[in-house]
């Protein structure tokens, strides 16, 4: 088994879908601004984006928050279909995108069933107030191909170059931007196989309200979600 | 029993090489036709390039639209050739003879123009699109995905293209002979280069006859291929509903053949009225490939069934749900209903009856018939597919071409209209040596008394 897994666990109990995560993740990665135009052509990137469901009848409605980014599945459907290898999956668990590699045939985005694969569908821009925070970190995207949430990598790789080898202590203080930005805790991140990360006693802790998005697909994703607690009422209630 | 027209061959060469020996007034004016069209095609193109593939109508999570769409159509009409040219060839169907070039070329054009419908342009960085192909950087150790269905359909294209053009130019070695024979100049240098010193000796023939046999069988599994990888790009995705089906492949290469077919209907009766070859092809071979169409066309509708009661015997709600919306839903139930009706409902019981199919009008409206069907198919197929209908909501969504899209759609036709018209100025549309060879198996010898035809095949 490998030494690292990176994952994530989503409890939507705790989410409010403040949308502050989306934000986050925005300005963390140079993703550009998704204009109403934009919008208008169904053309947005978010890299997480918070699905947003009413549940009940008038005058009881609830409204129901899933977050929902790359689930950075075992299986991935994406990786098989690229013909020139510029997604796959690297010895941490990670589902990465090789932006250079990639020449834009959206065979990957086709096939993904939780649809978070973007496509650059025209050259990125920023107004000139905008131009010097992007993250000098963050390759900025040319149009022509996919980009996708990368449990931002650049952290990942910040850490791991800090730290030295074995030492995990580095690792469980790592947080993705979207993580970072949640209120509630409602986002957990960590490393899958150390029993001691935030993201492994979140799992355990919530274990009989988890489920993965689309399971029954054999996608194997390491995106875990906690299902809502519900005040008297046993009513289940997940998107599958 | 076909009619005779029996044609010595001074005749044939004449009557058959007018084409080239003589421009026609309307020649010049469909051809530029054409080419303006193709033009403008390759002007939206370069508009595309220069802005991104923004100027298109797809989006997320419609990813592909109408250029795959038209890949998989031309790719379908290229199943022509190897129809009739191997297969009829094989099986020694002597009404193939007028025809077998005309479905040949007709392939290798019909391949160009899948190629120039999708892979080199829908990419996002058509610049790089080489690098598909080819190894993408192997000083670094970089290779192609071998199990993307991305790399298996230019190898089968590939494959099918260089089968086909040789095929095609094996065929044309003894017309290229005679029209050698009929020039002066330079002109005649050129054709003399390409009959690669052509005799007509005993020895060369038998080359060539090899050559042709060997060529339609080697071809065969091609005929099978093909289709079925094409297929793959859709039937090995699990993220889009109602793709992922095994009976994809099977489905796929007889809708092919359905089009294909009809296509060659079509070119043999473009033929007729545009060069006046009647003594050539006449309404037997119509016919014949009339009554080869009822049959290949019941069978794609039986695929076609089959493929709905898999699909609705899941009871999946997604699967559920886009076939609702490919039948109950504007405007896709429209498009689903032409489609049925231009497909199948309309031309086959047509056919039925021998006037049709001995009618060149007739057949004519009905194989295009066929093909507005089958262009809508691959439509219906790819585009609610890739509209998820699935439990995540948020990515719904829907498309509608842009005019870049329907302009390099028209492109491809124009493409294929002016490489057939080209053709013909160049070289025969309808093979002489094949028709000579046809002509003498029906010469009728004496034995004995008995005078009796020296080839039965019919």
């Amino acid at each position: 088994m490998a030494e690292t897994k990176w994952g994530m666990v989503v409890d939507l109990d705790k989410c409010t879908g403040c949308q502050s995560c989306v934000v986050a993740c925005q300005s963390e990665n140079n993703i550009p601004i998704n204009t109403e135009d934009i919008f208008n052509q169904r053309r947005a990137i978010e890299w997480i984006r918070i699905e947003r469901y009413w549940e009940g009848e008038f005058p009881n409605v609830k409204a129901r928050y899933v977050p929902v980014l790359c689930q950075h599945c075992d299986e991935a459907p994406c990786e098989p279909v690229c013909p020139v290898l510029a997604t796959y999956h690297n010895d941490q668990g990670l589902n990465v995108q090789v932006y250079n590699r990639c020449i834009g045939t959206r065979f990957c985005a086709n096939n993904c069933p939780y649809t978070v694969r973007f496509f650059n569908f025209w050259e990125p821009e920023w107004p000139d107030s905008l131009k010097n925070q992007l993250n000098p970190d963050v390759t900025v995207r040319s149009r022509g191909i996919m980009e996708k949430c990368t449990f931002c990598i650049q952290r990942i790789r910040r850490v791991s170059k800090n730290s030295k080898s074995g030492e995990k202590t580095n690792e469980r203080d790592l947080n993705p931007a979207c993580t970072n930005a949640c209120a509630t805790d409602a986002l957990v991140f960590g490393n899958l196989n150390d029993p001691e990360s935030k993201v492994s006693k979140a799992r355990s802790k919530g274990e009989k309200r988890s489920y993965k998005m689309l399971e029954e697909l054999g996608t194997e994703p390491n995106v875990i979600y906690l299902k809502k607690v519900e005040k008297g009422n046993k009513q289940e209630n997940h998107v599958h | 029993m076909q009619e005779h027209h029996h044609r010595t061959d001074k005749q044939i060469n004449k009557e058959l090489l007018s084409s080239i020996f003589a421009t026609p007034k309307w020649w010049p004016i469909a051809t530029l036709l054409c080419l303006i069209v193709y033009l403008t095609g390759m002007t939206a193109f370069g508009y595309m390039l220069n802005k991104g593939v923004g100027v298109t109508g797809l989006n997320r999570p419609v990813f592909w639209g109408f250029y795959m769409v038209n890949f998989v159509f031309w790719i379908g009409i290229s199943h022509a050739g190897i129809m009739i040219s191997a297969i009829l060839r094989l099986t020694q169907a002597e009404w193939r003879r007028p025809i077998t070039r005309a479905a040949e070329v007709l392939t290798v054009f019909s391949l160009i123009a899948a190629l120039q419908a999708a892979p080199l342009v829908h990419v996002g960085r058509p610049w790089r699109a080489d690098l598909w192909v080819f190894p993408y950087d192997f000083s670094r150790g970089i290779w192609i995905n071998v199990k993307s269905p991305f790399i298996w359909d230019p190898s089968a294209v590939m494959t099918y293209l260089t089968a086909s053009t040789l095929f095609v130019f094996v065929c044309l070695i003894p017309d290229l002979a005679i029209i050698r024979d009929r020039t002066k100049g330079i002109v005649s240098k050129i054709y003399g280069f390409l009959s690669l010193g052509w005799r007509g000796t005993p020895v060369q023939w038998k080359l060539q006859i090899v050559a042709g046999i060997l060529l339609s069988a080697l071809v065969l599994p091609v005929f099978v291929s093909v289709h079925s990888i094409v297929s793959w790009d859709f039937a090995a995705q699990i993220g889009p509903e109602a793709w992922h089906s095994t009976i994809f492949a099977p489905y796929f290469i007889i809708g092919a053949i359905h089009s294909g077919v009809s296509a060659v209907a079509t070119v043999m009766v473009v033929m007729v009225w545009l060069f006046k070859w009647d003594k050539y092809i006449t309404s037997d071979h119509l016919d014949a490939i009339g009554r080869l169409l009822i049959i290949v066309a019941t069978a794609w509708f039986f695929f076609f069934f089959l493929e709905w009661v898999y699909a609705l015997y899941t009871l999946e709600g997604p699967e559920l749900a886009m076939r609702q919306l490919q039948v109950f839903e504007m405007p896709w139930s429209a498009l689903f209903i032409v489609f049925v009706i231009t497909a199948y409902l309309f031309p086959v019981p047509l056919w039925l009856f021998k006037k049709v199919r001995r009618n060149f009008l007739w057949m004519f409206i009905t194989t295009i018939s066929v093909n507005i069907g089958m262009w809508l198919e691959r439509f219906l197929i790819i585009v609610p597919g890739l509209m998820r209908k699935q439990p995540l909501m948020f990515s719904w969504g829907t498309y509608s071409p842009s005019i870049v899209e329907i302009l390099m759609v028209a492109m491809t036709f124009a493409w294929v209209l002016m490489g057939m018209l080209l053709f013909a100025r160049v070289f025969p549309l309808i093979p002489l040596f094949d028709i000579k060879e046809g002509m003498v198996g029906r010469d009728e010898i004496k034995i004995g008394r008995a005078k009796v035809p020296a080839s039965i095949r019919e």
